[in-house]
């Protein structure tokens, strides 16, 4: 049974809506700049890909109060353009499910409330913490929505957004809904920075993945949402689908709870899954949007999975992390946004500032921007800390 | 005497920072391998250690990829110490 | 699906699969925290001297649990946990707080990441198979349930680790206490008193071996799970709601033998489900659960050890009267929070 991308929504580094990223992914205009909102002692030293928009300004985009998380307030902008972008009559008869992701729930007013509640415990506004929960994130965006029948929120890292799309998708195959809005959300915070800061795996400049040279990641923020509808929604509504959903997979490396293994085996087996479910052979995929963080251990292991299953003439690859950064709980979404639109308009992004190709791999990602190119299939990775793997493919429907 | 000292110090640090359960400072060899075969320590350890050089030596180990070498045993990182201590005064 | 095995790290003498909720620990205060094993023979010590407390016990308790089924892998492995690791949180937020972000180390931060105890899991078992970690508040537990139910519907699975996790810390305490929440009470014993405000608040681990088909050693099987996001539900509401989850099961509700009702101690939160055991269930026996594990989001899987247990040994355990159950037993939990948070699991005899 197919599941079809009705509508897509995505708020990154790059653009406040799905119009503005396209633009700027064409335009090879990333987004890594010095910090302007976070308030972090690391400001002068590591660039980051902020979306460019006050609280208080994306409050007025939402409608949501100003004191409510970042994270909630990016998630809706994206959520409700997807849902807007899929066409669904108003008041149309259907179950309606939001499944969302992301890492650190509300940790941007956590961290706010912290150091006050640190002195005394009595001190801190408790309306900081009240959004502390990754699924309190998830039930704000849910109720402006107006989608009460099915609610969910799945934390897996960096891989979390696009499980949230394929548990999505099966809630439809499983006869449990008929509309799901599936993706995830994540705001810079002070929490990861530091986090991955502790790991110096940050590059200090824009970050270069798949190249020799890589130093590491740029954090990014954003959100990113597809809306996935049963054959029978997807008939009734006016506009064609975007896409089908036509595999995904899940898998774990389970070699060390940060580092990917030399050989890739947790990619390798995503990759792998997706491709079977989708009963498609290696050399029908004609893109991969790479997880591509930037770091060594990341590229390698990544690059090692590729070269394990496809074979020469290679699908096109880019990561547009080298656009967004890596927006963590948000990236899976995000970038099955970009996926979409790459096979929409036959498409390629470029993967900037590739320098000089990793010398361990047969293949080097696209470094200028593509078009008019005929995609059948997309296959998006997106690989997470705790060995969690996932891949997706989008097909022309 | 001073590197001796230095070196009982690091292992009571190390089992500290890195909370090794049943190894005792007193167990840790001053030229035993600290990673892989030796104490077992992985990536993120080695990470620990940066720090551990940090806040008690005042010493920045700024290229990552000098951490297996430096951190090869207690007698390497105490022989680091006294190096970059010297220089750095 | 078959629950052929359970791990279970609670406030209770639960684990090691001793007797049965015999008695009931008593615990005092506001809290009720776990009574945990040595960790040294159940985990890797390598692993375990990075791992907080929820870490350890939820480790551990899925190791319990597989080593119950006699499975050394599995198809999946799915997690619930509400809150994450809020030990490694804390200790990382007030570090970045106190060192103003400087001279910060790893390891908190990546042991804090809501995925952790997955993770450890797959890591111990070098299982390379499905693996997924749902964070919904009240249903995080249930949604992990319901995506195995899926796994096996769609033939991706024949067996799955499913558990949650959730953990009492200081600051967590601190904070949630000043919502109001929770009362010193003398005893969880008396954590149901009438016209009493506040509850205590719980924690634990519990894993389940699940099953596509039975294989003979059984202690239950799940029927059903639903979820329902409804903040103060009009009256009626939720008697409707159960007889639709039941009827669509073809039970009616004569058919369960007993309801677990997800009481906390607060006489407001437990007005609407005193008016369900007077009402509609007058006719089953009607227990609460959480005078034994405390109040937490994910504690809806202490009440599916207990009902599974109750369905193996066809009796409610002498903590609860030791009354025996004649014949198939049916069991229906419904589990619900102060915002809305509403989930029924069906539970029977096999």
């Amino acid at each position: 049974m197919p599941v079809f991308v009705a509508g897509l929504g995505a708020i990154s580094g790059i653009g406040n809506n799905v119009a503005e990223c396209l633009h700027s992914l064409q335009e090879s205009r990333h987004g890594i700049a010095p910090m302007v909102y976070l308030q972090s002692e690391h400001r002068n030293r590591l660039p980051v890909a902020e979306v460019k928009l006050s609280n208080s300004e994306l409050a007025q985009l939402t409608g949501l109060p100003v004191h409510i998380s970042r994270t909630a307030l990016l998630s809706l902008v994206a959520a409700k353009e997807a849902f807007l972008d899929a066409g669904l009559p108003s008041g149309f008869p259907c179950r309606k499910a939001f499944v969302s992701a992301n890492s650190v729930g509300g940790m941007d007013k956590t961290e706010n409330f912290f150091p006050a509640f640190a002195a005394n415990h009595e001190a801190g506004h408790l309306r900081e913490v009240i959004h502390h929960e990754c699924g309190a994130i998830s039930e704000i965006v849910a109720k402006e929505l107006g989608v009460t029948d099915f609610v969910s929120t799945i934390s897996t890292a960096c891989s979390s957004s696009a499980n949230a799309i394929f548990y999505g998708a099966r809630l439809i195959k499983n006869d449990l809904a008929d509309v799901v809005i599936a993706g995830g959300c994540d705001s810079l915070t002070k929490f990861t920075l530091n986090g991955f800061n502790t790991l110096m795996i940050l590059d200090e400049n824009p970050c270069q993945p798949f190249d020799e040279n890589r130093r590491g990641l740029n954090l990014g923020e954003g959100a990113g949402y597809i809306v996935l509808v049963s054959e029978k929604i997807a008939g009734m509504l006016h506009r064609m689908p975007k896409a089908v959903l036509s595999g995904y997979a899940n898998a774990n490396d389970a070699y060390h709870q940060t580092a990917s293994s030399p050989d890739g085996t947790g990619s390798f087996l995503a990759m792998t899954g997706a491709l079977k479910m989708a009963g498609l052979h290696p050399e029908e995929i004609d893109y991969i949007n790479l997880h591509g963080t930037g770091t060594q251990n990341n590229d390698i292991a990544e690059g090692t999975a590729i070269q394990r299953i496809f074979s020469n003439p290679y699908p096109l690859m880019s990561s547009t992390k080298s656009f967004t950064g890596h927006t963590l709980g948000a990236c899976g979404g995000l970038e099955a946004v970009f996926s979409v639109l790459s096979l929409q308009h036959g498409i390629v992004f470029p993967n900037l500032r590739l320098e000089t190709p990793m010398k361990e791999l047969p293949f080097t990602p696209v470094t200028r921007f593509k078009s008019g190119i005929s995609l059948q299939h997309v296959m998006s990775n997106s690989f997470g800390f705790g060995g969690n793997c996932s891949s997706l493919i989008f097909s022309k429907s | 005497m001073v590197m001796e000292k230095l070196m009982e110090d690091l292992k009571t640090q190390i089992v500290e920072q890195l909370n090794l359960q049943d190894v005792k400072p007193g167990d840790i060899g001053n030229d035993d391998p600290l990673f892989n075969e030796g104490l077992g320590l992985d990536s993120i350890d080695a990470l620990e250690l940066i720090v551990l050089l940090q806040q008690h030596y005042n010493i920045k180990l700024l290229n990552a990829e000098e951490g297996p070498k430096v951190f090869y045993s207690v007698r390497s990182m105490a022989e680091y110490i006294t190096t970059h201590q010297k220089a750095n005064p | 699906m078959y629950i052929c095995g359970t791990g279970i790290i609670s406030p209770q003498p639960s684990f090691g699969h001793g007797p049965f909720l015999e008695e009931m620990a008593e615990h005092r205060g506001e809290e009720m925290r776990c009574i945990e094993p040595e960790y040294k023979d159940l985990l890797d010590p390598k692993l375990i001297r990075r791992m907080s407390r929820i870490i350890r016990f939820g480790t551990a308790a899925a190791m319990d649990c597989l080593k119950e089924a006699g499975w050394n892998s599995t198809d999946a492995i799915i997690t619930g946990t509400a809150y994450g690791c809020l030990e490694d949180t804390g200790v990382f937020l007030s570090r970045l707080v106190e060192f103003k972000e400087q001279m910060l180390t790893p390891t908190a931060f990546i042991q804090s990441t809501h995925n952790t105890i997955g993770a450890q899991i797959g890591l111990s078992l070098k299982c390379h198979s499905y693996n997924n970690t749902f964070v919904h508040r009240a249903f995080s537990f249930e949604h992990a349930l319901l995506d195995a139910w899926m796994l096996f519907k769609e033939g991706q699975a024949d067996n799955a680790l499913v558990g949650a996790a959730d953990e009492i810390t200081g600051y967590s305490q601190a904070i949630i206490r000043r919502f109001g929440i929770y009362r010193k009470c003398e005893s969880n014993f008396t954590l149901f008193e009438k016209g009493q405000k506040g509850t205590m608040a719980g924690e634990g681990a519990s894993f389940f071996a699940l099953q596509k088909q039975a294989g003979g050693k059984e202690y239950a099987k799940i029927d059903a799970i639903k979820t329902l996001l409804l903040e103060n539900p009009a009256a009626g509401t939720m008697e409707t709601e159960i007889q639709l989850f039941l009827s669509a099961h073809s039970v009616s509700i004569t058919d369960l033998d007993l309801v677990l009702l997800g009481y906390n101690g607060d006489f407001s939160h437990d007005a609407a489900l005193h008016h369900l055991a007077s009402g509609m269930f007058e006719d089953s026996i009607t227990s609460g659960f959480k005078q034994y594990c405390g109040e937490y989001p994910t504690s809806s899987a202490f009440a599916l050890w207990m009902a599974a247990n109750i369905c193996k040994n066809n009796s409610l355990p002498s903590s609860m009267g030791g009354i025996g159950l004649e014949g198939f037993v049916r069991v229906l939990i419904y589990n619900v929070d102060l915002l809305g948070h509403h989930s029924l699991i069906l539970v029977s005899s096999c």
